[in-house]
């Protein structure tokens, strides 16, 4: 039983946008194939959690604002994530525009496509068609089916064999406004023996009742480096879906450092194949849940190729009536010979009325292979606060210590000042 | 300060859950003097610490505690420790994600307070010099606050931050456990350069080989969750070629533990 509701946006909208941005026929088709698949689709089954109340579909998809002359003139929350003086290789979007875009110099002569989704699906439109949607396909349910019919900007990023890029490349992704939806598709392909850091940022302004729906793709070559840093910081009037996955060959490395800031409700799944022999993977999580906020975040590695590795680290600080699902599962397929996945979940209480479930799940098919978990669940250690104050701090400055520094290993990890910045002070906003 | 720090401890009485450790210590530390407490196991030494410092397991009784003629037991544990009190733990916590120097630097600005606050480059100057003196590695400042250090490292990061903070009472508990004889000697050197007449000592010890490098002014035995004998320096030396029994024998003591029905 399921009561119909209907979009707020048909195949006409759809049409109309797909035009105005000269995007190719292929990925119109795509767009109209993902407006019928999310209404045979159903949401996601998540552990724990139920979205069938959540908003999943109710926006309005293709809200449009003009382009700015410089990043003074951009909306203050997006100015906060960005180095004013040094705005050089950074993508602004908001809603369904990209009022700011930047591309240096030195990345074009180092053969880097950096690049809107909608400019590289007019100029590099193969080159596109080749891996969006590879890794994660558009009807896999109905949040992925919603993003393909909607997918409103977003960023390509190709970086060539043998090219190490000198310095990051920044993305802020601003919704803003009543019923705005940010939905923005991220496609990162390194090359073989490419080395790529990308950092994003999802901010919101004023508005009710908006929507992020995310997916980010990444495909490591063999012996290529990528670290994929987000930060976000959505208010409470947002609910988020993100989805991301990387798929990494031979003797790449994967590295994704993830700050949860949002106040409002969050679905986070980020996973890792590692198909290739000896390929790495890295999972740095941090969030804190505050107010009634609900987040269900899920940290993935499926090893394939033998000898891959595997880390996952989430912490989380509950505090309020916040509800926090943490979900690490370590996936090692048969014949991932010699593999080692390893993950933790961390949760640290700071009210009764919290809930922060840590559930490590191994999933293994393989005999020849390491694999381990460690999970906990608690609050602060009264002796280290007793030991704290012993030297004279007070007892909420050591409480304060204590919770900064069972999050600073991963807050110092993300590569951009400006974003580890307002991670912080996204930290101290939530902690009150 | 201007005033020479005193202590002053008057028929202590202290419990642990429902279990009675201290039963009526009395003991008065002046600046300039070094005593020391002596003792075997289960006798309540460290109990006597950790209640003056407030530990949160230890309930007070019975008896007074002043610091320069305040009431210390009256006092939150960090307003015990910007008193001027401290206490190098035996069994210090690891504080992950805290870094070493971050830690100090909030603490010395604690006791400051605000607009007074330690300027960086004199933080860092002193920092330096200091623990040069107890022969640590630079590395440990920038280390997480004693995670995995190892017991001998602990033991020398709290005479470190005893160093830094210039309390006016200091209490080491058992700083010379697992340290070998060359860390103990820098250990001991940390504290010798800190005796001075505006700061007093209460050092407790299984052994007397520690004291052979902290001269004592003063030596008490604890039996029983009291002070049962004092003396000066001899004292020691009698107790590490003789023993305890004698004392016993002298007091009629059988039990000398807290668990004695007395």
């Amino acid at each position: 039983m399921s009561v119909d509701i209907q979009l707020r946006f048909d195949a006409e909208a759809i049409t109309e946008f797909s035009r105005a941005n000269q995007e190719p026929a292929w990925f119109l088709e795509k767009r109209l194939a993902g407006l019928k698949a999310a209404g045979e689709l159903q949401l996601p089954v998540l552990e724990k959690t139920k979205i069938d109340k959540w908003n999943t579909q109710q926006f309005v998809p293709f809200q449009t604002s003009p382009q700015v002359a410089s990043v003074q003139e951009l909306d203050e929350v997006v100015q906060g994530q960005i180095n004013l003086d040094n705005a050089n290789n950074l993508l602004v979007q908001k809603n369904a525009s990209t009022p700011f875009f930047a591309a240096s110099d030195e990345l074009k002569q180092q053969g880097v496509i950096f690049a809107p989704l909608h400019t590289a699906l007019r100029e590099h439109g193969d080159l596109v068609e080749k891996y969006f949607g590879q890794v994660v396909a558009y009807d896999e349910h109905k949040l992925t089916a919603l993003h393909a019919a909607a997918v409103n900007g977003g960023v390509f990023l190709y970086v060539p064999k043998n090219v190490e890029m000198t310095v990051p490349v920044q993305a802020v992704f601003e919704v803003a406004g009543d019923d705005a939806l940010v939905s923005p598709h991220v496609l990162i392909v390194a090359e073989a023996h490419s080395k790529v850091v990308y950092v994003d940022s999802f901010v919101s302004g004023e508005g009710s009742s908006m929507v992020a729906n995310s997916i980010v793709e990444v495909f490591v070559g063999a012996g290529a480096s990528v670290q994929v840093a987000s930060v976000r910081s959505l208010s409470a009037d947002v609910h988020d879906y993100s989805f991301r996955r990387a798929t990494v060959d031979r003797d790449g490395s994967m590295e994704w450092i993830l700050g949860e800031m949002n106040d409002g409700n969050t679905v986070a799944n980020n996973t890792t194949i590692l198909k290739g022999q000896a390929s790495t993977a890295e999972t740095k999580t941090i969030s804190v849940g505050t107010g009634s906020q609900r987040q269900n975040l899920t940290s993935q590695v499926q090893h394939i190729g033998t000898h891959s590795e595997s880390n996952m680290v989430s912490k989380a600080v509950m505090t309020g009536e916040a509800v926090s699902i943490l979900n690490g599962i370590t996936k090692i397929e048969k014949g991932a010979e010699k593999a080692n996945g390893e993950q933790a979940e961390n949760v640290l209480m700071l009210s009764d009325k919290a809930r922060g479930d840590a559930n490590p799940i191994l999933l293994i098919d393989e005999d020849d292979v390491k694999a381990g978990h460690a999970a906990s669940v608690g609050r602060f250690s009264e002796e280290s606060i007793y030991y704290l104050m012993s030297r004279g701090i007070s007892r909420q400055a050591a409480e304060r210590l204590i919770i900064l520094g069972f999050l600073d290993p991963v807050v110092a990890e993300i590569p951009i000042e400006e974003v580890q910045n307002r991670l912080r002070q996204a930290l101290e906003r939530k902690l009150g | 300060m201007t005033a020479i720090p005193h202590l002053q401890i008057k028929n202590l009485r202290a419990k642990i859950e429902d279990k009675e450790i201290l039963k009526g210590l009395n003991l008065e530390i002046k600046g300039g003097e070094v005593h020391a407490i002596m003792g075997p196991n289960g006798t309540g030494k460290s109990t006597l610490a950790s209640t003056l410092m407030g530990h949160p397991k230890y309930e007070v009784t019975e008896g007074e505690v002043l610091i320069n003629g305040e009431d210390l037991l009256d006092m939150a544990v960090d307003e015990r420790a910007r008193a001027g009190l401290f206490l190098a733990m035996q069994y210090p916590s690891e504080v992950s994600g805290v870094t070493n120097s971050d830690f100090l630097r909030s603490a010395i600005n604690a006791r400051r307070g605000e607009g007074n606050e330690i300027s960086l480059m004199k933080f860092i100057r002193e920092m330096d010099k200091k623990m040069g003196t107890l022969e640590m590695d630079e590395s440990f400042s920038h280390r997480y606050l004693n995670e995995g250090f190892s017991g001998g490292e602990k033991k020398r990061n709290e005479i470190l931050q005893m160093m830094m903070l210039e309390p006016s009472i200091c209490i080491l508990d058992e700083i010379d456990s697992g340290l070998d004889i060359d860390a103990l000697k820098v250990v001991a050197n940390g504290v010798n350069e800190m005796r001075t007449a505006d700061r007093g000592f209460l050092i407790i010890t299984h052994y007397q080989r520690l004291l052979n490098y902290i001269k004592p002014d003063f030596v008490h035995v604890m039996m029983q969750g009291r002070i049962v004998k004092s003396g000066g320096p001899e004292l020691a030396e009698r107790l590490e070629a003789e023993g305890y029994d004698w004392i016993k024998e002298e007091l009629g003591i059988e039990d000398e533990t807290v668990n004695a029905n007395v």
